[in-house]
């Protein structure tokens, strides 16, 4: 097997010899943030209620390919069935509140235990493979769990879940704001990426990314990269139950369909697309999807003939994704790869 | 639940296990040989179905529409191939996954443009249309037998073409180490390209087999190739051997898992609830057989790298 893909040089560059261990300052993601902060204020100027759910909904989504980029970027494990975390999430929503447990305090713990639990065992297993095999295992984990969420009959089966209203906030109903919503997700979008980073930065991060290079070199100093690598799947697989349960909220509802391969597909697609291993690449990638997605849709029912072919070139011509072309517009040194 | 009953799940099993495995074929040699993710397989034979409907439309008779649909595929592939792939057999795998998912997303669209949205059916051909006593009691469709039939000697066919020509000791050679073969002064490119245009067209042809007993219709070869994939990997990425046992083993055990799930589970449940779980996690099956064959052989049954 070909060895999986080194990080893109322009989005994340080789730390600087002096300062070992410490992630360069990055301004994009700053401002990457301060717009998202800015944005609500921007959104009452125009209709509210959609941009608002429209934003909302890709800084979910770029929670999710935060959490792919962490495993795929740094640790070079393309997991194809990422999805099913996404769908675990939601469901940990749906099924409380049709049981009457409405409360995040609640929903969101479990969540986070039944995605970390399924990641232990799935990653356990799957760790065992390299390659392109580890792409289809994982593959087919995340269709087991497609089919079992088919199964649930009594969680409407196939149709999925519509939930009666959003979860409550230790008992208050604050997420039926919009703004307050929003805001949230935004929270949680900057506390996940900084504990990501933090996490990519640490001895623990630089075992991961040790491994990718060379797993042979890493266990011959003493690592078992294994253990690293299996710490790292359910960190990853935490974080994108998370965005489940944001995204189950966010849309009131849940469904089979958030497991289905394509959305697995997406979410590698998304981290691809805006660039691999800088963790902000994955925000601007998932932030590009949707919104060329809404964008183009709005134009003709045909978008898809105009987005196919966009991210055949962008494959073709834009290495290192959108992060890439940005930074080599900006003629840093290296550009490109 | 009877013999009869038995029998013929097992040929209906048969069957999908023969269908998957001309997709499969092409995948494997593709990904064997070219160490190239192509998840527009399944588009490869949804064009071929289309083809097929189409053609079998403009000529009125089946086999005059498979004559056309067949090298019209082929032509599609080595067109793909021409335009878009050969520049990404060089790139890493997550590269192609995109490029390819792009392809998927553009071509299911076009289909919708070009022949509409609405599913097309095409009658199966007149001959084939009666159905075959198996034996006392057993009637089976022999449109469906022809299709066995056909995979069967398709399968055989491959067999010869791999294990005896020269061309098939190129792709086995390639499929072990492909840089090696080109620097022993074959031309690499050459071989991509027949390997390729030979898998685009045995896609396309597993989707005209299907055009008269499935309906055609956009995104028919998503799920497919999903389940193509499992095939490959059970059976040892590159290993034209080992997609067929895969092919089949995948074939029987999800027709056979769909049929007798429920009539399992309906020792330990009661009747209702036994049909509608067993029906529901038999798609699981599959993936089980999947996760359990990579746990305890992770290159799959019969690994061709060593």
């Amino acid at each position: 097997m070909k060895p999986l893909p080194e990080p893109s040089a322009t989005a994340a560059p080789p730390l600087p010899a002096s300062r070992p261990g410490f992630v360069r300052r990055e301004w994009l993601p700053i401002i990457l943030f301060v717009l998202l902060a800015l944005l609500p204020f921007a959104a009452m100027l125009g209709p509210e209620k959609y941009t608002l759910s429209l934003v909302t909904r890709v800084m979910i989504f770029a929670l999710a390919a935060i959490s792919l980029d962490l495993i795929l970027g740094y640790g070079a494990l393309v997991s194809f069935g990422h999805a099913a975390f996404l769908g675990i999430g939601g469901y940990a929503v749906g099924i409380l509140a049709a049981h009457g447990f409405q409360d995040a305090a609640l929903q969101v713990p479990v969540a986070l235990l039944a995605s970390g639990l399924f990641a232990l065992l799935t990653g356990a297993i799957s760790l065992r493979t390299k390659g392109v095999y580890f792409i289809m295992i994982t593959l087919a984990f995340g269709q087991m769990a497609f089919f079992f969420a088919i199964s649930l009959s009594a969680y409407g089966g196939d149709d999925g879940l519509t939930l009666a209203s959003r979860s409550k906030l230790f008992g208050l109903s604050w997420l039926e704001n919009d703004r307050f919503f929003y805001g949230l997700v935004l929270a949680l979008l900057i506390g996940c990426y900084a504990l990501t980073r933090a996490i990519v930065a640490s001895r623990f991060g630089r075992v991961i990314r040790g491994a990718k290079e060379n797993p042979v070199r890493m266990e011959a100093v003493g690592f078992s990269p294994f253990r690293y690598q299996l710490a790292a799947y359910v960190i990853s697989g935490m974080i994108c139950g998370l965005a489940g349960v944001l995204l189950a909220n966010q849309a009131e509802f849940v469904a089979p369909a958030y497991m289905a391969w394509q959305r697995s597909g997406e979410l590698i697609v998304m981290v691809i697309l805006g660039g691999l291993a800088s963790l902000h690449g994955a925000i601007i990638g998932a932030a590009a999807f949707l919104l060329l997605e809404e964008i183009l849709s709005g134009y003709t029912e045909h978008w898809k003939l105009i987005f196919g072919p966009f991210l055949v070139l962008v494959v073709l011509f834009a290495r290192g994704g959108l992060l890439g072309i940005l930074a080599r517009v900006r003629g840093k040194s290296g550009g490109g790869r | 639940m009877t013999l009869s009953l038995f029998l013929v799940q097992t040929l209906n099993g048969l069957q999908f296990g023969i269908l998957l495995f001309f997709i499969a074929a092409g995948l494997t040699l593709v990904f064997g040989v070219m160490d190239f993710i192509n998840l527009a397989h399944g588009v490869q034979y949804m064009i071929g179905a289309y083809l097929a409907a189409m053609f079998t439309a403009l000529t009125g008779n089946f086999f005059f529409g498979l004559m056309l649909a067949l090298p019209s595929a082929l032509l599609f592939g080595l067109l793909l191939e021409f335009l878009i792939f050969r520049h990404l057999y060089a790139r890493d795998h997550l590269d192609q996954v995109l490029a390819t998912f792009g392809i998927i997303i553009f071509l299911n669209q076009a289909v919708k443009v070009v022949w509409g949205a609405a599913p097309l059916s095409v009658p199966v051909p007149e001959i084939l249309s009666g159905t075959v006593v198996l034996m006392d009691g057993l009637l089976y469709p022999a449109y469906r037998l022809a299709l066995i039939g056909s995979g069967l000697a398709i399968a055989l066919i491959l067999y010869i073409l791999v294990s005896y020509t020269r061309i098939g000791m190129l792709v086995r050679a390639g499929a072990t180490n492909a840089p090696m073969v080109s620097a022993l002064g074959v031309d690499i490119s050459r071989l991509f390209m027949v390997v390729f245009g030979f898998g685009a067209m045995l896609a396309g042809f597993a989707g005209a087999m299907v055009a008269p007993i499935l309906s055609v219709e956009p995104g028919m070869g998503d799920n497919l190739l999903i389940l193509t994939f499992v095939v490959i990997v059970i059976g040892g990425i590159g290993s034209i051997r080992g997609a067929f046992i895969a092919a089949l083993l995948v074939g029987l055990v999800d027709t056979l898992g769909r049929i007798f799930g429920p009539f399992l589970l309906r020792l330990i449940m009661d009747p209702s609830a036994a049909s509608q779980t067993g029906r529901a996690l038999a798609p699981m099956l599959i993936y089980i057989l999947m996760a359990a064959v990579l746990f305890f052989r992770p290159a799959g049954l019969f690994p061709v790298r060593k």
